[in-house]
């Protein structure tokens, strides 16, 4: 206990000792352990259970006898069928190269669009730059479950319905107001000496930008980024309201609305689908976590 | 940080060095002006989407809402006289309410505790359970929503056969009018607490020990350094965090169009997925656009108290 207690010694700690103070310490960590423990089986116990059932055979997902949750089953009689079906016998690779075309563009929209505003935002002035600052805030607030039925009349009117087209224009609307908030936060954050350094070398708005701005801020891109990509991948009603032919959807709508066939027992399809389709932002989670986390708490996102 | 740039005064301030007026020559007011269109052209697109996408897009939806269903004539009001005649509109506006008031508070409670838990623990550890319990947050709620559906399946439901297991009895998840709603709401907690505990344990690092320090100093024992030292010091946080969720729990549609789909009778339909069935699925453009329009009262009193709250914490500063 006494390296813990060294690892953790909060101030409060260091003025009272004692044995019992001790114990009281000790019990309080592994009650804190013990009702973590407790939180992670509930956040994480659905996941768990679609990975199990994306590998369990048909007949075992029919059966109700035996333990559902039990890992052995897998190991006795797991299989990959699920999977290979998903991949050789629907439209799900379609629906992934869909989502990768609509998610990159719309990201890559997002960014350029966000990057040049948050620049002008931060450092320029122009009639109502303020209230646009405010503004971009205040779109941020607005849910797109407001907006997707004038929204399906105005792609109806481009022609843009029932195409992934449609989806990139609209989906930078999803991500913008927040890019555009967290970089105003980045570079409102440089230190204005580097700018008048790059000035008296005579450099102009672009390189200022390039060569100054954005190097600067790359963890503030990053995380902008993957904000964007995550909402885009992730959306759901727009691609459900937009979108009706099945070889234009995107995974999400088309997991949830193509996978299911009147066969009672297509679980294991459904959640291999479903696993798939939420591998990309998960893994990227898993390797930018540090980023990703900068960019929740940075901006007060959504939730 | 971000709060920056809500006030004005601060983005003039960011102008720098060759903005200062009593410097002010010809050619710089000539450079000035030249930098101030070159401000906005980089703000043009930015303008565009605003503009084109949200803010034209509401005003399209208002004149939407005032047409008939062919949308051949104006009707005036007739659509929101209509709703209000109809006894599942109050339901959906009740259900909304308490959807959204129900799956906030616990993602709140949720988040706090778990928030001063993974304090609690060592800080080498903290990152670990931290990444864990983020997990739920990061899948896209529609896909999770998938797996939950396949949780409360009536004949299968995993969730049951532990129930049974403990002695209870099995529950009709979805087909029951209770259940369906607990249900929703407790697939909004499980995703959404995990959100709040990020923010809650960003806010709880920010807090200078020294605080605790003097309270303990002064024989403050643990609940009383939560009331007076902790919850005082998030309290900006928590109000902007649970304003910022409301309006997004107010306005989902993943979870019921996924796991009822409104039903059963139409009791667990938010305004989200009421819209999506009236305008998208029933093809009643301006019923649907009326009733999302509804969403938007609640939306401006939110965002209201949000601006105001952040402005506040910026004086504060």
């Amino acid at each position: 206990m006494a390296t813990l207690d060294q690892v953790t010694a909060t101030p409060s700690s260091l003025f009272r000792s004692g044995k019992s103070l001790k114990r009281n310490r000790k019990w309080a960590l592994i009650a804190s352990y013990a009702c973590l423990i407790l939180f992670v089986i509930f956040f994480l116990f659905p996941p768990y259970y679609m990975l199990l059932t994306s590998f369990k055979p048909n007949q075992v997902i029919r059966s109700l006898d035996g333990n559902p949750w039990s890992l052995w089953t897998i190991i006795e009689s797991g299989t990959l069928d699920h999977y290979w079906n998903l991949l050789t016998n629907t439209l799900f690779p379609t629906y992934f190269v869909n989502t990768v075309i609509v998610t990159l563009l719309s990201v890559a929209l997002s960014m350029v669009i966000s990057v040049l505003a948050a620049y002008s935002l931060a450092r320029m002035r122009f009639i109502g730059s303020g209230i646009l600052a405010t503004g971009v805030f205040l779109t941020y607030l607005v849910p797109e479950t407001l907006l997707f039925i004038p929204l399906f009349k105005i792609l109806g009117t481009l022609g843009l319905l029932d195409s992934i087209w449609g989806l990139v224009l609209v989906y930078p609307t999803l991500a913008v107001p927040f890019c555009t908030w967290i970089m105003i936060g980045y570079f409102g954050s440089i230190p204005k000496e580097l700018d008048e350094a790059a000035l008296i070398d005579g450099a102009n708005h672009m390189q200022m930008l390039t060569k100054i701005f954005i190097p600067v801020a790359i963890p503030g891109i990053i995380a902008a980024m993957i904000f964007a990509f995550t909402v885009c991948w992730g959306q759901f009603i727009y691609p459900m309201a937009f979108i009706y032919s099945n070889e234009n959807l995107v995974l999400t709508a088309g997991t949830v609305t193509t996978l299911i066939r009147g066969d009672v027992y297509h679980w294991g399809g459904l959640m291999s689908g479903a696993l798939l389709a939420a591998a990309p932002p998960v893994i990227i989670y898993a390797f930018l976590m540090d980023y990703y986390i900068a960019g929740l708490t940075s901006g007060a996102t959504k939730g | 940080m971000t709060e920056k740039a809500l006030e004005p005064g601060d983005v003039a301030v960011a102008v720098g060095p060759v903005a200062r007026p009593s410097r002010a020559t010809p050619s710089l007011r000539k450079w000035m002006r030249r930098q101030s269109t070159v401000a906005f052209l980089l703000c043009f697109p930015l303008l565009a989407v605003i503009v084109g996408l949200i803010i034209q897009p509401f005003f399209y939806s208002l004149y939407l809402a005032t047409l008939n269903k062919a949308e051949t004539a104006f009707v005036g009001l007739g659509n929101f006289l209509f709703l209000f005649k109809r006894e599942t509109f109050w339901m959906v506006a009740r259900q909304s309410c308490l959807f959204a008031l129900s799956a906030v508070f616990f993602k709140a409670l949720i988040g706090f505790i778990a928030a001063h838990l993974i304090n609690n623990i060592p800080s080498k550890g903290q990152r670990k359970w931290r990444g864990m319990l983020l997990v739920p947050w990061v899948i896209p709620l529609s896909l999770s929503t998938l797996g939950w559906w396949w949780l409360f399946d009536p004949a299968h439901s995993a969730v049951n056969w532990i129930l049974e297991g403990l002695g209870a009895g099995r529950v009709p998840w979805l087909a029951d009018p209770f259940w369906a709603r607990f249900s929703v709401i407790l697939v909004n907690v499980w995703y959404g607490a995990p959100f709040f505990l990020i923010m809650y344990l960003a806010a709880l690092k920010s807090i200078p020990e020294e605080l605790y320090e003097a309270a303990s100093i002064d024989g403050a024992n643990a609940w009383q350094r939560l009331i007076y030292v902790t919850v005082p010091m998030m309290r900006n946080i928590i109000a902007i965090t649970v304003l910022f969720s409301t309006i997004v729990t107010f306005a989902n549609f993943d979870i019921v169009q996924v796991l009822t789909q409104g039903g059963p009778r139409n009791m667990t339909h938010l305004f989200a997925t009421y819209a999506f069935r009236l305008g998208i699925q029933s093809g009643d453009i301006p019923l649907g656009a009326t009733v999302s329009l509804f969403m938007f009262p609640i939306l401006a009193v939110f965002a209201f108290f949000i601006l105001r709250n952040i402005r506040r914490r910026v004086r504060e500063i």
